[in-house]
């Protein structure tokens, strides 16, 4: 780990003009931040920590049925918050199916967002990565990518995001409150996590300083709760990135669909809100074949970037899988596995 | 550079004064304070072997910067047992052969305790057993923790119904 200067702002406009000098990194938990120091992935000269700022770690339950979580507010105590995840139960469940309880229990939510990709080859400072060093090209391309992302990468970064919590987030429309060295500004969640295109070292919407103080879901997102599921395919039971995960959440009225909401995970340099999908099922009934028609319609434009042609039809299985699980209804406990890919599926088989 | 913090340390106050700000709450037990209970593993968060309790939450030591844990509460395996009688948790590991090599056993317990402090399992054995995923035993000794843990939710279950009666 290099040596680095350390700043303990003592409010939050402090702690912006700290961390709007060049090379410095805001440090909240640090679960993901020193690991990659660790391995010398990133080497900030300057931590501004978040850790004894007032004010970022409430979490309000709007009266109007949404709610605003503050930046530092640990993964594992949302997840917990009994009307937290009644309101939004597929939040909770992708929560919970994210790294290990060690880790939900110090990991931040506004770190979630700003995770790193877990690329092997963005973690290996002896490989070429676009995204750690601009220009030095991209040794995942021709590597090992088997689960490198299938939507929107470019020739220079197939990097994927990692994050199980930022998929419900993108499907339900959740909101990123942001403040800088100009002002406070909002950016949808969908619209904060950048694709790669020429410059994949550019993650997110945020400027130099700029640091996520909230996050907020909307009334209408709590209006998916009966029907609202995470599922996540993993190479292993737990603890383990996504391969594919998707977010699903149904409205249904007369036993039509009113309204849906499909994001995917592991598939893209950002959490994937599949729009097309959402439209194709509106006023549609919630069987299996209209879902499997949402769900090829939320993979029509991807394509392979090596040897990853099988997680687009994994993806299409896991984006209906979701559907059909959050037709058949929210679980009155969130299952023992959460979001696991392996639970029955009422009225359903198992594969196909 | 020096960089005075305090911490209390199972149970006892420290005032320690750091030279460098990237030193780790695993290193700080284990170097500073002589606390080698608590074991590096992987150093990454990865294996579990350094989980402690920060404020009563299971935790790895290894991505912890001690200085911005500054008036935090540690708890370490050193710190279980109560005037020379292991912690229940202790006591089931050894009951339930919950162990071979022992490298793992200190996080293992640890990130036990805190589990059964969370109150989300129960004692059913596919929660305990996802919710001690974080923690890896390279012996496999998983069915003898996983029963280990059950039983110490159920002794510690029965301790506090009788204090509360």
């Amino acid at each position: 780990m290099n040596r680095f200067d350390y700043v303990r702002p003592a409010s939050i406009a402090e702690a912006i003009a700290a961390a709007a000098e060049p090379g410095s990194a805001y440090l909240a938990s640090g679960t993901n931040l020193l690991d990659l120091m660790k391995g010398n992935v990133v080497r900030p000269a300057r931590l501004v920590d978040l850790n004894h700022l007032p004010g970022l770690d409430g979490i309000e339950l709007l009266p109007d049925g949404g709610a605003r979580i503050g930046a530092r507010v640990r993964n594992a105590d949302l997840a917990y918050h009994p009307e937290f995840s009644r309101r939004f139960p597929a939040v909770a469940e992708a929560l919970l199916s994210g790294a290990s309880a060690q880790l939900r229990n110090a990991a931040t939510v506004g770190g979630n967002l700003l995770q790193r990709t877990c690329c092997a080859y963005f973690y290996d400072p002896a490989s070429a990565c676009n995204k750690r060093d601009p220009g030095a090209g991209c040794d995942a391309r021709g590597g090992e990518n088997r689960l490198h992302a299938v939507l929107g990468w470019s020739e220079r970064c197939i990097a994927t995001h990692p994050s199980d919590f930022c998929v419900p987030l993108a499907a339900f429309g959740a909101v990123v409150e942001i403040e800088g060295q100009f002002g406070r500004r909002e950016v949808p969640l969908e619209e904060f996590h950048l694709l790669p295109g020429e410059t994949p070292e550019r993650e997110s919407v945020l400027a130099p300083g700029e640091l996520v103080v909230a996050l907020r879901l909307p009334a209408e997102a709590a209006g998916f709760a009966a029907h609202a599921r995470y599922v996540k395919l993993r190479e292993r039971t737990s603890y383990a990135f996504a391969v594919v995960s998707a977010a699903a959440g149904l409205r249904l009225e007369n036993g039509v669909i009113a309204e849906a909401r499909l994001a995917l995970g592991g598939v893209a340099a950002k959490p994937w809100r599949a729009r097309a999908a959402e439209a194709a099922l509106a006023g549609a009934r919630p069987d299996a074949a209209s879902f499997r028609r949402a769900a090829e319609a939320a993979l029509a434009e991807a394509a392979p970037s090596g040897d990853n042609a099988f997680k687009i039809e994994l993806a299409r299985r896991v984006a209906a899988r979701a559907l059909l699980l959050a037709a058949a209804g929210t679980p009155e406990r969130l299952p023992a596995l959460p979001a696991s890919a392996f639970a029955p599926v009422p009225g359903a088989s198992l594969h196909g | 550079m020096s960089l005075p913090i305090t911490l209390t340390v199972n149970g006892v106050p420290q005032r320690i004064v750091l030279d460098d700000p990237r030193v780790t709450l695993l290193d700080l037990l284990r170097e500073r304070l002589d606390l080698t209970g608590t074991k590096k593993g992987c150093d990454r968060g990865q294996c579990g072997a350094c989980t402690i309790l920060v404020d009563g939450r299971r935790v790895n030591s290894c991505l912890a910067l001690a200085i911005s844990h500054d008036g935090a509460e540690i708890t370490t395996i050193e710190g279980l047992a109560r005037d020379g009688e292991l912690h229940p948790v202790q006591a089931a590991f050894i009951a339930h052969d919950a162990f071979q090599c022992g490298f793992c056993t200190p996080g293992q317990i640890m990130s036990a305790v805190g589990l059964i402090a969370e109150g989300q399992a129960g004692t059913d054995p596919e929660r305990v057993r996802e919710g001690m995923s974080g923690n890896l035993c390279r012996c496999a000794a998983y069915r003898g923790i996983t029963e280990a843990v059950i039983e110490a939710q159920e002794t510690m279950g029965q301790a506090g119904r009788q204090e509360a009666a």
